[in-house]
């Protein structure tokens, strides 16, 4: 049976508004998978030419795959969601890609012919489930010297970058985050997140948190406008004494939830759906696991060299902010300056806050919204670290461009 | 005096009430629609705990009120919303707090005090919505009702004003707004149709469809989307358009059918709904405050009145005491039932088979005389499924389940040698019954029930002659067996503890409403009916005309009139019952030589329907051979309600039972009578007659009646 490779795209992408994790963040006493099934009712309001008859797979990343993020999410998300009995769905993990991965995952099946269109996305709920709830490492991680004990505890692997890299200065890390925040806010005022942004209901019994009673949540929690290097210097450093990595040039520990349409280009113009961004490349790759923040490195060479590219034609970069001194990584290993126009236009995870496996999708929407803007750019990159030591790169097309895919 | 003073006065006559809190939380409207404030009413309970409105929990949400009305004053917030917790909005006045009212005073207080507190949202400067979540009644459904604007759950399971199915009106608005609102025949639906109609409740579309709501969001993020449209409407992008009220004469076409509908129910016997009828027939006017202060009369003349004491303590039978029984041994004890025996493939047994099939699941096997028996009572079985199937109410894969289940046997062996429970219906003749039982206790393993079916035989003398006599209880349905509630469980004299609680968790099973009975001739229903229907018997026997005596019962708003209800048993059922009780007790129980010629002659009863109204049958005119002592319609009317009473009396004397308290739920739930009767009991007391009798009330003052 001949086959051919099919053009994939990304249709439209919706995420909840993120919260902070713990007993007085705005979703203590909401579940995380009706975090995901309102994100995937969103998505299809704002898609009616999609139906959902015609969802081939709803793909749902958790990293901790228990309780309300258990039950092969992705199947009692799309029930949940009032999909039709007749669309499947599955779970997916890969830590921090986890959304990331359950697109990329997707559009091979759709690039192979298995699918048309899917549901892709995730969720972490922190403060249900924290890092780590209920794992059991192997002992021969550590009696076979496998891996190092700070492997597992990502704090201390972004120490161990900045052993790496000794001119990347908690200064320079401080510096950057300021900018992230700085960005963000100005993203916000801008109106450029709230359109993506799903309202959600939520409840709280307790009072030490604030006002009981059902309330809205429509904008981010964790973000910290005005945030400045004086604030930021004096902050603890909990990985270790006298280090460099602190709760404010860090990501926080976040609740929420993402969720994007992945179709194969030609059935999105069929169904007139928006063609947002269509998929160049992807790749994967692993690294040593105590410096889990260099994964992007290797991933994104990866995917560059398999879509026959150069850093120099990329120019746009969503790269999550799991760590400041990831991202600088990143930056000085391509000689792109800490404050390059190009990355993390909006700012990044620093500001917004970074729910593990849902976080993939927010970079996808955030790079969509600036293709629209930036018709002039053709190629930009998503990447992210992932625990235990790897790093994900997708590049993507610009369809606005004018020499993009068809337009050729 | 004050909204304030009016419900700290309230509350202090109810310490008990659990309270509600009305939570004020703030949020930034989606659209950039403004600042507000969103109520949201919860007692801190889950769901299994619905929210409901005492004094106390009225004051909350007054002083949530007196804050949003601050705010909106001030300009601070753009509107205000109010809902509830997950799964439930609110279900109304707490009961308990009413049963405890006793003075007219106090009852208008509370009328007033929930006005007071409503009227203030619907005052407020900026709009107001309510967002039904979850069930929605009585004073829920109203609180809404005050708000401008309302959007509704398509997951709501029950919204109702079920004031009138209890014996209130909807005092709190319900009366007034809704007609208002949706217009009168829409109106009357609701508030007396499916009031008087079980209860009936609505679900979240048709409160949508019937113009209560204004917009209709599915459950999984009905709050988000209630919100959204909110700022859209508050920005103009939405118009809510309501149809125009037809003030004309529908209106009063639609109270006229609202009475025929309260005729036809409870005959003029129960006041609630002919009062909610007159307030909506008033608020034709638009007129709300009139409407609200006629309202808060009918409330506190209903508190302070008999119907409704009854109403709330024959509510309380059936959804407590009914599903506790009292009397029955732990239910630690119950053995498990895995398969089920039928003796007999009659209809009665069939549908008996149905009944255990559909609620036990389990295996189910009818054995008969003959094999044609046995084909026809399977067939009969297989043809209910297939209707049900029909009907949407099962599936495929369910209904080839049942039908695999149920099968029929010739051989008792074949059939019952694995059973725990074994049923007979089989020709109500002791004789007979004991040769079924010692064939089934032959074949069947030591532990199996035997139950048996019987409305008039001694269940001890059943079981007497087998060798395990103390697995042997009475399991008595009442026809029809898939419609009425009541099963009424005899323990015989050798019944032992694991028996009795295996039949009650059975029952539990069936989802019957069952009342435990000493080994008396006739049990319950049986023998107050029969009394009952021997007294207006013995008045036509000496003499009364037949439309009299038939008459003189209206005023209970029965179900159905005596003579009726004697064509729907059977005349001939009826006989023989009143010859059972008669051997029992000759002086009480008459056998009446007028009935026993009507059997005699073949008729099925006493009426023809040519005309299309019930008329004495020529046939059976001819047949009645009359005394020369006619009496009036009170005359009859006190002779049957003392013989009533003095059975009762009886009974309780002898232990049928172990309170007047199952005696009233057996006749609501065996017989149909109506809930304002309390039963019976409650009635009988509220007129006089127990201590005209028996020389004392059956209950307590406050049970069913206003606390002394």
């Amino acid at each position: 049976m001949p086959r051919t490779v099919r053009d994939v795209v990304f249709v439209d992408g919706v995420r909840t508004p993120f919260g902070k994790a713990g007993p007085k963040g705005i979703y203590h006493e909401t579940r995380a998978d009706d975090l995901v099934v309102k994100a995937i009712r969103e998505l299809l309001r704002r898609n009616p030419g999609l139906d959902p008859k015609q969802i081939d797979e709803v793909a749902i990343a958790a990293t901790t795959q228990i309780g309300d993020q258990g039950l092969t999410l992705g199947r009692t998300a799309g029930i949940l969601a009032g999909l039709p009995q007749s669309v499947p769905g599955y779970s997916i993990d890969r830590m921090c890609a986890g959304a990331l991965t359950a697109v990329t995952t997707t559009a091979g099946s759709i690039a192979f012919g298995a699918y048309d269109a899917v549901i892709a996305g995730g969720v972490e709920h922190m403060g249900r489930h924290p890092m780590g709830e209920g794992v059991d490492p192997n002992p021969r991680f550590v009696s076979e010297k496998l891996v190092d004990e700070s492997a597992l505890f990502m704090g201390m692997t972004a120490e161990n970058l900045h052993d790496r890299y000794p001119h990347i200065t908690k200064e320079r890390a401080d510096e950057y985050a300021v900018r992230s925040q700085e960005k963000a806010a100005k993203a916000y005022a801008n109106g450029k997140i709230q359109q993506d942004l799903v309202p959600i209901s939520v409840r709280r019994t307790s009072p030490e948190a604030g006002e009981t009673g059902w309330g809205l949540v429509t904008a981010d929690e964790p973000m910290r406008p005005g945030t400045t290097l004086e604030n930021l210097a004096g902050l603890k450093t909990p990985f270790r004494v006298h280090g460099r990595v602190t709760a404010g040039n860090a990501a926080g520990l976040n609740d929420g939830a993402t969720a994007s349409i992945i179709a194969s280009e030609d059935f999105a113009r069929e169904h007139n759906l928006p063609v947002k961004m269509r998929l160049v490349s992807y790749a994967f790759a692993g690294v040593e696991p105590e410096v889990m923040g260099y994964g992007p490195i290797p991933a994104t060479e990866k995917a560059l060299a398999k879509a026959g590219l150069d850093i120099s034609e990329i120019g746009l970069f969503e790269i999550n902010e799991a760590f400041a001194v990831q991202v600088l990584a990143l930056l000085d290993h391509y000689g792109i300056a800490d404050d390059d126009p190009r990355v993390n236009q909006y700012g990044g995870a620093i500001a917004f806050g970074h729910p593990l496996a849902s976080s993939g999708v927010r970079l996808m929407t955030q790079l969509a919204r600036q293709f629209e803007e930036q018709p002039e750019v053709r190629y930009g990159i998503t990447t992210m670290c992932v625990g235990f030591g790897m790093g994900a790169t997708v590049i993507w097309e610009n369809p606005n461009h004018k020499d993009a895919g068809g337009n050729k | 005096m004050s909204t304030t003073e009016l419900l700290k006065g309230a509350a202090e006559l109810f310490p008990d009430e659990v309270v509600t809190s009305a939570h004020v939380r703030h949020l930034d409207l989606p659209a950039g629609a403004g600042r507000f404030a969103l109520i949201t009413l919860d007692n801190g309970f889950d769901h299994t705990k619905p929210t409901t409105f005492g004094p106390a929990s009225l004051a909350n949400l007054n002083t949530a009120v007196d804050q949003v009305e601050k705010e909106a004053a001030a300009g601070e917030i753009v509107g205000v919303g109010i809902t509830g917790k997950p799964f439930i909005f609110a279900v109304g006045a707490d009961l308990k707090g009413v049963e405890l009212l006793k003075e007219h005073k106090d009852a208008l207080a509370i009328g007033k005090g929930g006005h007071e507190v409503f009227k203030r949202l619907a005052g407020l400067a900026v709009p107001t919505f309510a967002y039904y979540n979850g069930a929605a009644m009585g004073g829920g459904v109203e609180v809404g009702l005050h708000c401008q604007y309302r959007t509704v759950s398509k997951a709501l399971p029950a919204f109702s004003l079920p004031e009138v199915f209890l014996g209130l009106v909807p005092g709190w608005g319900g009366c007034t707004i809704l007609p208002n609102l949706i217009g009168a025949e829409k109106a009357v639906s609701v508030i007396i149709e499916n009031s008087l109609n079980q209860n009936k409740q609505l679900k979240g579309k048709q409160v949508f469809d019937l113009g209560i709501a204004d917009a209709l969001f599915e459950g999984a993020d009905f709050l988000e989307q209630s919100l959204i449209w909110t700022a859209q409407v508050l920005n103009g992008d939405i118009k809510v358009e309501r149809p125009v009220i037809d003030r004309g004469e529908a209106w009063d076409q639609a109270v006229a059918k609202g009475r025929f509908i309260a005729d036809g129910k409870v005959h003029g016997a129960a006041p609630a709904a002919y009062r909610a009828l007159d307030i909506i027939a008033a608020a034709k006017n638009g007129d709300l405050q009139q409407g609200f202060d006629a309202e808060d009369q009918a409330l506190a003349d209903l508190i302070t009145g008999g119907e409704l004491r009854a109403g709330i303590y024959a509510f309380n039978l059936v959804q407590k005491r009914g599903k506790r029984p009292a009397g029955a041994p732990d239910k630690n004890l119950a053995r498990p039932v895995t398969k089920v025996g039928v003796v007999g493939a009659g209809l009665m047994a069939s549908q008996l088979a149905l009944l255990f099939l559909r609620r036990l699941e389990v295996p189910v096997v009818l054995t008969d005389i003959d094999q044609e028996r046995v084909d026809k009572g399977v067939g009969y079985v297989h043809g209910e499924i297939d209707k049900l199937l029909g009907k949407g109410r099962i599936n495929q894969d369910k209904a080839n389940r049942l039908k695999a289940l149920v099968t029929g046997v010739l051989d008792k062996a074949e059939g019952f040698s694995d059973a725990d429970f074994v049923i007979e219906a089989v020709f109500e003749e002791i004789g007979v019954k004991q040769q079924v039982f010692a064939e089934v206790e032959a074949v069947a393993p030591a532990h199996a029930i035997l139950a048996t079916n019987t409305s008039s035989l001694s269940v001890s003398e059943m079981a007497s002659k087998l060798k395990n006599p103390e697995r042997v209880v009475g399991f008595h349905f009442f026809n029809p067996v898939a419609i009425l509630p009541l099963l009424e469980i005899v323990r015989g004299e050798q019944t032992d503890d694991a028996s009795l609680a295996t039949a009650f968790a059975v029952a539990k099973k069936l989802k019957k409403t069952a009342v435990l009975t000493k080994d008396a001739p006739a049990f319950v229903v049986n023998r107050i009916l029969t009394r009952f229907m021997g007294e207006i018997q013995n008045v036509i026997d000496e003499g009364t005309p037949v439309e009299v005596a038939e008459k003189a019962i209206e005023p209970l708003g029965l179900p159905m009139s005596p003579l009726v209800l004697l064509e729907l048993v059977g005349p001939a059922i009826g006989l023989h019952v009143s010859e059972t009780l008669n051997r029992a007790f000759p002086d009480r129980f008459k056998v009446s030589p007028n009935l026993a010629a009507v059997v005699k002659a073949g008729k099925r009863g006493f009426y023809v329907y040519d005309s299309g109204k019930p008329e004495l049958d020529p046939e059976v005119a001819a047949l009645l051979k009359q005394g020369d002592t006619v009496l009036t319609e009170e005359q009859v009317r006190d002779r049957v309600l003392d013989a009533v009473a003095q059975e009762i009396g009886l009974m309780l004397d002898e232990g049928v039972v172990a309170e007047a308290q199952d005696i009233d739920l057996c006749l609501i739930t065996g017989a149909g009578w109506p809930f304002h009767l309390g039963g019976i009991t409650p009635y009988l007391d509220r007129e006089g007659v127990s201590e005209r009798v028996n020389g004392k009330k059956f209950l307590e003052p406050g049970v069913a009646s206003v606390p002394a």
